[in-house]
């Protein structure tokens, strides 16, 4: 029987991770996603798990340690957001490169400089080529429920890679929404008990973790990893089909919203998605066929699918929450991808918005759509990348 | 009391370290290694390598000396994949997964330990973490080349550092990591060299007896880098030894003790004479280097032998 | 070993045979000379043994009995330490034609 409550993004990805109750966390403090590891940190003071708690004296630390704990053969997690996750970047690689499966929050936020600790997804875009799974919430059920499955997606035995799960800082992970919960056993039987493959703690048979491979075998295997990403799809959508028969809750690759008709759409992530939905149906309601489109797994991309729901969109406007400078938008650039093998592709625009934490409002999607609407009926472009709800 | 270290018995274990790496001939890191895995082998072992000499020769192209679970992760971050791995151990062992009791081992070069990989060995002897962490300090990047780091002597010639006209070499004289090390109040910390190997061998049994974080720093003579013979790596590092350049000391408990005091105190220069890398010291214009090379040892000397006194 | 496919390759990179580096001869890396043993001049102290950074000293039941010059990269390090008797080494370096 679910349990309803009323908690924080925070608090929801904690108590995931007491259900799961993973073998060993290290992490360390972070706006805004301590909270995060404070509420976990108390149910291992309590012994609601029972978690090895590593309190680190840095993310890169953290990253390392888990990808030790990872090797050594646990099942392990961390959080981070922002300047954090950019510390850890190396790590990341090394995490991936080793095929560990340690699973992380990232509470998206912002980089420096200048200073600021509020969400917007410069982090984890920043971190896309890592060889990371990462899966996109756009609320507190979604980063709940993504964090549950982010365990069976990455510990998968045809997987073993790391994953992220991304939830928009402040905006989610310090809002409080209702949620269902998951009893505690139905969770448990669903992530099931941890098999290590080769651990480095099987005294018996003792291996080398981390070799210098030079020239005549990197390449290689690169290679492998990449082909084990082209895996990561079919998983994600056998875990959501068995999550569904679970909760009631149906995950796909990404989720459409009054799509199939659309004559123009809206591609956009996390919470702002939940925002321009209700700017879709006032556009129905006036008779304008408008769509959306939310991102779920951003890595690996999936190309087909996307390309297959947007095709016969006359306009769509891809929404950025971080840019790549000198470039487009990073999910601009991966829809744009998806859309070129098309002989008829939609006309396709790109906003950066809500860089720093800055609201995205209803009307911001209100002028992308009518936007839409001329490029739709002109088919012409005034710019393609432009920042929305900034000051001139 | 003392435990004599019976080297034919040794000669009969397995030494966990395979030949086949590829440090260069005449290396002391290697020995290093085999000497910490032989004081080891009562126990099941994990080591772990920062990025480094050792690392990238020992387990190189899907060929590995390692005849213990070894892990190598990053550069800078021996102290934190260690802690991980040690932390997971904990939760296997709470759990009755796992019996036995497991050492685990760091071993990294100066670079990896005084340098960039300080921050991560400094937490993990804050948190507590039961490992132990040898440096072979070799006094620069030897890995990349020879160039300076915190551990590199007064005066000497790196590529990073080089002896110009303007500049005779380093003009920094060398961190004291053991001292860093042993004001965490962690319950060991020593140092150590390959020349006065029952010392070390007692150094590192104690270590691992005692739960905890424990450092032992140990000097490791490189003939790339020092510029010298390529057989005088032992004796090199009994030169450091003999002229207190490198005191043998350990603070067990904050008790300092020194496990060697040389009858005679040999002049520096003897240690620095065999060496390429300080060769522009003996000039008139770079004597100074060198006097100055003997007031550091002969303070720190003295200090040492204060604290020791204070302690016993 | 290079002809492995990317398909053949262990994950992670992982390696599994623990001390295969045994495989790697770097005793081909001698160039100027090598050790040789001087039986009547030798305690089997073991300090060769004991210093030889390429475990390239063989020892059999607590005798010193030569060297494995499939490892040995000619460093010289066991003869400069030897102690010998009576001011004798039992280990000499000795130039090698090739």
């Amino acid at each position: 029987m679910a349990r309803v409550a009323a908690v924080t993004g925070n608090e929801a990805v904690a108590e995931a991770l007491r259900q799961i109750n993973p073998d060993v966390c290290a992490a360390y403090p972070i706006t805004p996603q301590t909270e995060l590891m404070q509420r976990f940190s108390s149910f291992v003071s309590n012994g609601k798990v029972d978690t090895e708690i590593i309190l680190v004296e840095s993310e890169h630390s953290a990253m390392s340690a888990c990808v030790g704990a990872a090797a050594a053969g646990g099942r392990v997690a961390t959080a981070t957001c922002g300047p954090g996750l950019a510390l850890m970047w190396e790590m990341l690689y090394v995490a991936s490169g080793m095929r560990l499966p340690i699973v992380m929050a990232v509470v998206n936020r912002s980089l420096s400089a200048p200073l600021n600790i509020h969400g917007d997804h410069s982090d984890a875009m920043g971190a896309r080529d890592s060889g990371w799974i990462q899966l996109w919430s756009e609320n507190v059920q979604e980063a709940y429920d993504n964090t549950i499955q982010a365990f069976r997606i990455a510990e998968h035995l045809d997987i073993r890679l790391p994953a992220m799960v991304c939830m928009d800082g402040f905006i989610i992970s310090h809002s409080i929404a209702r949620i269902d919960y998951l009893e505690d056993d139905p969770v448990k039987n669903f992530v099931a008990e941890y098999k290590p493959v080769h651990p480095l703690l099987d005294l018996d048979n003792p291996k080398s973790f981390g070799p210098l491979i030079l020239t005549d075998k990197y390449h290689e295997y690169k290679r492998a990893q990449h082909e084990v990403m082209t895996r990561v799809k079919d998983v994600v959508l056998a875990v959501a089909a068995e999550f569904e028969k679970m909760s009631g809750r149906k995950y796909e690759l990404f989720e459409t919203y009054r799509l199939d008709d659309a004559e123009i759409g809206l591609v956009i992530l996390n919470s702002a998605a939940g925002t321009a939905k209700d700017v879709v149906d006032s556009f129905r309601e006036r008779g304008v066929k408008a769509g959306l489109l939310k991102p779920r797994l951003f890595r690996p991309f999936p190309y087909e699918e996307y390309a297959q729901a947007l095709k016969d969109l006359k306009a769509v406007a891809v929404l950025d929450r971080a840019d790549s400078f000198g470039g487009y938008g990073p999910v601009f650039m991966e829809v744009c991808s998806a859309l070129y093998p098309l002989a008829k592709r939609p006309v396709a625009i790109n906003k950066i918005y809500g860089l720093g934490g800055r609201d995205f409002l209803p009307q911001h999607a209100a002028e992308v759509f009518t936007e839409l609407e001329a490029i739709a009926r002109t088919g012409r472009v005034k710019i393609t990348k432009e920042y929305i709800g900034v000051r001139e | 009391m003392a435990v004599q270290i019976n080297l034919k018995e040794l000669s009969k274990k397995e030494i966990l370290l395979s030949p086949g790496h590829r440090l260069c001939a005449g290396c002391s890191a290697p020995i290093i290694a085999k000497m910490v895995l032989l004081a080891a082998a009562d126990y099941p072992v994990v080591a772990n390598s920062p990025t480094g000499c050792l690392e990238v020769s020992t387990c190189i192209s899907e060929y590995t000396a390692w005849k213990v679970p070894w892990i190598h992760t990053a550069f800078e971050n021996a102290g934190a994949t260690l802690s991980g791995v040690e932390t997971m151990y904990r939760a296997w062992k709470k759990k009755g997964k796992i019996d036995k009791d497991v050492k685990f081992i760091a071993i990294g070069g100066d670079g990896g330990t005084y340098d960039i990989g300080l921050q991560s060995l400094s937490g993990a002897m804050e948190r507590g973490h039961d490992l132990l962490y040898v440096c072979y300090d070799n006094g620069a990047y030897m890995n990349t080349g020879i160039q300076r780091s915190s551990a590199t002597p007064l005066g000497a010639d790196t590529t990073t550092s080089p002896a110009g006209t303007a500049i005779p070499g380093k003009v920094q004289k060398r961190k004291d990591l053991t001292r860093i090390m042993a004001a965490h109040n962690i319950p060991y910390t020593a140092q150590a060299s390959p020349s006065h190997w029952s010392d070390f061998f007692k150094k590192v049994k104690k270590a691992l007896e005692i739960k905890g974080p424990k450092f032992i720093n140990v000097i490791s003579p490189c003939n790339r880098g020092w510029r010298s013979r390529l057989d005088d790596a032992i004796q090199l590092s009994r030169l450091a030894v003999q002229t207190c350049y490198w005191p043998l000391y350990e603070v067990v408990e904050g008790v300092t003790k020194v496990t060697y005091k040389p009858r005679e105190k040999k002049p520096i220069e003897e240690f620095l004479k065999v060496q390429g890398r300080f060769k522009h010291l003996f000039t008139p214009e770079n004597e100074w280097i060198i006097k100055k090379f003997q007031e550091d040892i002969d303070q720190e000397w003295e200090r040492l032998l204060k604290e020791e006194s204070r302690d016993s | 070993m290079s002809a492995q496919g990317w398909r053949d390759l262990t994950p992670g990179a992982v390696v599994l045979d623990a001390g295969n580096a045994r495989e790697v001869k770097t005793g081909t890396w001698r160039t100027l000379s090598k050790p040789v043993l001087k039986e009547e001049n030798c305690s089997n102290c073991m300090l060769c043994w004991l210093f030889c950074p390429d475990m390239a000293v063989i020892v059999k039941d607590g005798k010193m009995v030569g060297f494995d010059y499939d490892y040995c990269k000619g460093c010289g390090i066991c003869a400069f330490e030897c102690p010998g008797k009576k001011g004798q080494k039992a280990i000499v370096m000795e130039e090698e034609k090739k």
